[in-house]
């Protein structure tokens, strides 16, 4: 009976019992693992007892690091890009560098579990702590959003669940191992993860990479294959922007300002930062980034060549393909019409259905391959096509047409989610069936150990930096783990309601997060460790400062979009932009600001009491 | 602690921020100078079929990036041992 479902099921999708069948074993392997580490006390709870090998630690950093946005989106993101998608591949590599050199051996030195702590400890100050906390719950919850539904997304059109079921069985996993385990349940995890997520992701890159150069190693095929050239002549056939031509996308000072946000607000992010107190040493800290920035790197230098095959294989595949049926669905209504032959009938329909039919179109390659992933991506919503021409093909090039009396050029490819690109990559260059199932638990590794990552932040500020500290100062070590348990299910529980309804404001605050972190935490830690001078009132009135003024062009310039109760425009339209500077670079400015206010208040309020000029010396010996 | 050991403590920050310095400022060319700001300019130079400025943007600069996280945990050893400093 069983069997005889599985076989239907291949027919449609021969994927799909690769897919249950690889992502079955990944996570029964996690919840083995879940199990053989889940811990008892509270250090081994927060900071996996501290005593993580530095591989180990690189491992898990990097899966930690590396989310469903790094996996399923940046290579998408690039993808459409081109050059200046440089902003993400150095805005995140970047800020490990500055994570590495200035930020993470003092903080596993001073050895404490979670980032408020430091701030509460430095800048002697309890406000400090609480509001260090809420920030990091703030941003930890919106980022962990993200990740339940990239988890959604995977289950939704690889095993064709409903998106909320998905994302159910994600929090289930993740509950298992977080709740039990812990930091150290979580580490481990990571660490498998991070090998799952990888060779999902080299696999199909390279497979790409040998049919389209020849030369099967992605990174040197970036450079001296010849397909950045083809891919130019083809952009430059349909009408679009050179691919390596610089600032097509973003102005020279957007780059720069995008780049700088990206950079110093990753360097700041709380759930990277505690990866770093779980090992023994500051020297072990030291080469736990070593090995993490090599294992993020190997992905990193993979992607743009991705970007580049993905865009140049998509094209190929779908430009000029022939319509052999359209699906018409409106009001319950399904009706199907084949092409050419009842081509007429079916775009009379079309009219008469009018602008809320749902049209599914089966296309043919021009070289008479049947793309079967083209209508399953259809199916989702990801993909959109429109032949407005009528002429029975899809084409990529761009036209002058007019859309409500005024002219626009536009192509027969009505919408694209970036999000597809690396899923549906191997499909798309008729990879076998178990690479695509392997890219299918790859996104999943990459979701599941980000957001394990990020719930560990969001307990460890509610239990050990608020609760513990506030309401029950003399809880027993029981009592503290039970509670790190209770806050790490609530995370959960909050993280996947936002996955299956995300609010207005989600996507756009993980967006912008890494802007608002940039402004706010970055410089009251570098400055905590770089300067014994800087005192409360610099630190706290520098923070205030810099989130304040990233936090209210963010919202002028997206009102209609995080206040859609109040405005149904944005206040600033990207021509008053201040100097031109795109929401997205604000952050660097609003850094600026933050250093500025710090430094300017410190230098004219007494200096910090003796004991924390002290905690300042201690951090900087290992 | 001597008032020698505390000369010293001084003399390895110095040294680890004389260090950090130093890669960084390489960061900044790298990641900054020959990606951005002369990314036009480089572009003129050819590596393999792209121009040495997109080169960096997109996989050069990780490369380096990767360098210098090594680079600062070898020279940091050595800074502990000359010190007698960590655990």
């Amino acid at each position: 009976m069983f069997l005889d479902h599985l076989f239907i099921i291949a027919e449609t999708d021969p994927a799909r019992p690769w897919t249950w069948a690889f992502v079955g074993i990944t996570f029964a392997l996690y919840l083995f693992i879940g199990w053989i580490s889940r811990v008892r006390d509270s250090k081994g709870f927060y900071v996996a007892g501290q005593g993580v090998p530095a591989f180990a630690n690189g491992a898990a950093t990097a899966a930690d690091w590396m989310s469903a946005a790094s996996f399923l989106g940046m290579a998408g993101l690039i993808s459409f890009s081109g050059s200046d998608g440089a902003v993400y591949l150095m805005g995140w590599t970047g800020g490990y560098v500055l994570l590495a050199l200035l930020l993470a051996p003092y903080l596993r030195k001073f050895g404490h579990y979670t980032v408020p702590d430091f701030i509460g400890e430095r800048y002697y100050s309890e406000t400090a702590r609480i509001v260090a906390a809420i920030c990091a719950i703030f941003v930890s919850l919106t980022y962990v959003a993200g990740q339940m539904k990239g988890v959604g997304v995977v289950f939704s059109r690889f095993l064709e669940v409903e998106l909320w079921m998905g994302v159910m069985i994600g929090m289930a996993i993740v509950s298992f191992f977080a709740v039990l385990g812990g930091m150290k349940g979580i580490t481990w995890t990571q660490v498998v993860q991070y090998f799952v997520l990888i060779l999902a992701f080299i696999i199909p890159t390279v497979a790409i990479s040998r049919m389209l150069t020849g030369d099967p190693i992605p990174q040197t095929a970036f450079a001296f294959g010849d397909i950045s050239q083809r891919l130019n002549e083809v952009l430059a056939g349909l009408g679009e922007e050179i691919y390596t031509e610089p600032f097509t996308r973003f102005s020279k000072l957007n780059v720069f300002m995008i780049t700088a946000a990206l950079m110093f607000g990753t360097a700041g992010l709380p759930h990277v930062i505690v990866r770093f107190y779980t090992v023994r040493t500051v020297r072990a800290a030291r080469y736990s980034a070593v090995w993490a920035i090599i294992f993020i790197a190997i992905l990193y230098t993979a992607a743009p060549a991705l970007g580049m095959f993905a865009r140049f294989n998509l094209i190929n595949s779908l430009h000029e393909s022939r319509i052999t049926e359209l699906t018409v669905k409106h009001d319950g209504d399904v009706k199907s019409f084949s092409f050419p032959g009842e081509s007429e009938a079916a775009w009379q329909w079309v009219q008469e259905a009018g602008d809320d039919a749902n049209l599914t179109y089966s296309v043919t390659s021009k070289a008479g391959v049947p793309l079967e992933w083209a209508t399953r991506w259809q199916n989702t919503g990801l993909l959109t096509f429109d032949d407005w021409n009528r002429d029975g093909t899809i084409s990529l090039k761009l036209q002058e047409t007019e859309a409500d009396g005024k002219p626009v050029r536009k192509s027969e490819m009505a919408k694209i989610d970036k999000d597809i690109i690396v899923l549906s990559t191997p499909e798309v260059a008729n990879l076998p069936p178990w690479v695509i199932a392997l890219v299918a638990a790859g996104g999943l590794a990459a979701a599941l150990s980000t957001a394990a990552g990020l719930l560990l932040v969001i307990s460890s500020s509610l239990a050990h930096d608020l609760y513990i500290r506030f309401v029950k100062p003399d809880a027993s070590e029981a009592e503290k783990v039970l509670m790190g348990r209770i806050a790490i299910l609530f995370g959960i529980v909050v993280a996947g309601y936002f996955g299956i309804n995300p609010p207005g404001f989600v996507g756009e605050v993980v967006a912008f997060a890494f802007g608002l972190a940039a402004a706010s935490f970055f410089p009251a830690i570098f400055l905590g460790i770089f300067s014994r001078r800087v005192n409360r009132a610099g630190a706290v009135s520098g923070m205030i400062a810099g989130l304040l003024f990233t936090m209210s062009y963010i919202v002028m310039c997206t009102a209609d979009k995080v206040l859609p109760m109040f405005f149904d425009a944005p206040v600033l339209t990207q021509e008053d932009w201040w100097l031109g500077i795109s929401p997205q670079g604000i952050g660097t400015l609003g850094m600026v600001l933050n250093f500025v206010v710090t430094l300017t208040i410190s230098s004219v309020t007494p200096a910090p009491p003796e004991e924390v000029q002290e905690l300042v010396e201690n951090v900087r010996i290992p | 602690m001597s008032d020698q050991r505390k000369t010293e403590l001084q003399m390895y920050w110095r040294d680890n921020i004389r260090a950090v310095s130093i890669l960084l400022f390489i960061w900044f060319v790298v990641a900054y100078g020959c990606s951005i700001f002369c990314i036009e300019l480089l572009n003129h130079i050819q590596i393999g079929n792209v121009g040495l400025g997109f080169w960096f943007a997109q996989q050069g600069s990780i490369f380096v990036f990767v360098i210098l996280v090594l680079v600062y945990a070898l020279w940091m050893d050595r800074l502990d041992r000359k010190y007698d400093v960590g655990e």
